[in-house]
């Protein structure tokens, strides 16, 4: 099929950026999106142009690395699924597509269409763990009874890989429901107890200082998950930080 | 207790944000409620709407304690709401050259402020038409208590074609506002569970059942004036 795609262009993070033009033929319905991307750069660099960078790694959904907002929406129009499990198929012969990086003022453009998602990892760092020993006898965790329905909440916050989709989805840039996927996958858990107080207060201080937007509960972040992750995060999160804030 | 660093957390996080928005908006939810009740009377009992109107316009619990508290309540309720949408506003930066904010979420949960602002309008409107009116009755022309005359008065209002035009589709935006935001509150407020069907229905019939109230009445009033 041919293809008109108009591609945000930024030489790196200081430049003004632009959207550029690049028609585009020979592209297959069982091909991912990337490895659309792919084709377009294999062309731009036969040419002697700047190919165009865009995060990826894993390329099976796993990794939370490639993003891109595909016609005004994050991973684009399918869903439960990352850009690179995003087929051509979803599109037509002669389809104008409109490709632009994630954003977000916490998310500024390293270049093209890769973002510095690196303030997800600075909330991480804040509170997103555990202290274990794990210097030889550490405790079995499967020797700890957990109530399953608390076990399989956990998992399913567990299971986000922090791509940034609900921010870049978010009218209001908010990372509410990444911050309260990784509070309440501990806040399950009895190995989340010890340090449950400190995580939400130092998490939910982190995401503010990184200058995300506010909740008002659009609900956009959780239709576009890749990954499903339930708004039902963001009321435990609340209802945490509360708590916490009660307990200090 | 909370410590000075925690309760500084507590009012600048936004999670405290969007709790003091979820309970000031409730409570003017309640409110509205109330005023129903109170101006459903003016259709179906003149005289209790009267004497219930003289209490609220007399009571000095109604006037000195509850009546602040409302003012309070919708002057935080929208400077919060102001704030709020300017501060997510700035956390975009750049904006998309496409963005299809229909795919995944309402009109009225993206357009709360453009609701909200077109409620505060009338709110001007109201307190013109009716608190400011009764704050220079009693207190600056000094009338005497005459608990006959509120019936007679809020009939009047509805008199024009065009005040009553502004009271229909404030009200319809009132809807629009509430399906989303009261819902939204307890959310918010961290209440997502097994009653949240229940809630949301709940706040359906009343976003939409309440302002369609006050429609109905000043639409009774304006065309049953026309009539005699």
């Amino acid at each position: 099929m041919k293809l008109n795609l108009k591609i945000w262009r930024q030489k790196d993070a200081k430049s003004n950026g632009q959207m550029v033009d690049y028609p585009i033929s020979g592209i297959e319905g069982d091909m991912s999106f990337l490895e659309m991307m792919d084709v377009l750069n294999e062309e731009l660099i036969t040419k002697g142009e700047d190919p165009v960078v865009f995060d990826h790694d894993c390329r099976e959904g796993i990794c939370g690395s490639c993003s891109l907002q595909i016609n005004g929406e994050p991973h684009g129009p399918d869903r439960l699924i990352t850009t690179c499990q995003l087929h051509m198929r979803k599109f037509n012969d002669g389809d104008t597509i409109v490709i632009e990086p994630f954003r977000a003022k916490a998310f500024p453009v390293i270049k093209d269409l890769m973002v510095d998602r690196s303030s997800f990892d600075r909330i991480q760092q804040a509170g997103g763990y555990i202290s274990v020993n794990t210097s030889g006898n550490t405790v079995d965790a499967n020797a700890i009874p957990i109530d399953k329905h608390d076990a399989d909440e956990a998992m399913d916050s567990a299971t986000c890989i922090g791509c940034g989709a609900c921010v870049a989805a978010c009218k209001n840039a908010s990372a509410m429901l990444f911050t309260s996927a990784k509070v309440s996958q501990y806040a399950l858990l009895p190995q989340g107890q010890v340090e449950a107080t400190d995580r939400v207060l130092n998490m939910v201080r982190q995401m503010d200082l990184e200058g995300f937007g506010n909740c008002t509960n659009t609900g956009a972040c959780e239709v576009e998950c890749p990954k499903g992750i339930s708004l039902e995060n963001i009321a435990r999160m609340n209802r945490e930080y509360f708590s916490a804030s009660l307990k200090g | 207790m909370l410590n000075k660093q925690l309760m500084s957390g507590l009012i600048k996080s936004s999670i405290a944000r969007k709790v003091i928005m979820a309970l000031s908006g409730l409570f003017l939810v309640f409110f509205l409620g109330q005023h129903f009740v109170i101006n459903v009377t003016s259709v179906i009992a003149p005289d209790t709407f009267n004497s219930w109107s003289h209490f609220m316009g007399y009571n000095p619990i109604v006037q000195y304690i509850l009546q602040p508290i409302l003012i309070a309540g919708v002057i935080v309720h929208f400077v919060m709401g102001i704030v709020l949408e300017l501060q997510n506003r700035g956390a975009r930066g750049v904006k998309y050259a496409k963005y299809k904010g229909s795919a995944n979420a309402s009109w009225l949960s993206r357009n709360m402020i453009i609701t909200g602002l077109v409620v505060l309008a009338f709110l001007g409107l109201h307190f013109y038409d009716f608190w400011i009116h009764e704050m220079t009755y009693k207190y600056i022309e000094s009338n005497p208590e005459d608990p006959t005359r509120y019936y007679a008065e809020t009939v009047h209002k509805f008199e024009p074609f065009w005040r009553t035009v502004i009271y229909v589709v404030s009200f319809v935006l009132l809807a629009l506002h509430l399906l989303h935001g009261f819902a939204s509150s307890f959310q918010s407020m961290g209440l997502n569970n097994k009653y949240t069907p229940a809630i949301k229905m709940f706040t359906k019939i009343y976003a939409i059942g309440i302002p369609l109230g006050f429609i109905f009445i000043a639409l009774y009033h304006h065309f049953n004036q026309l009539t005699h």
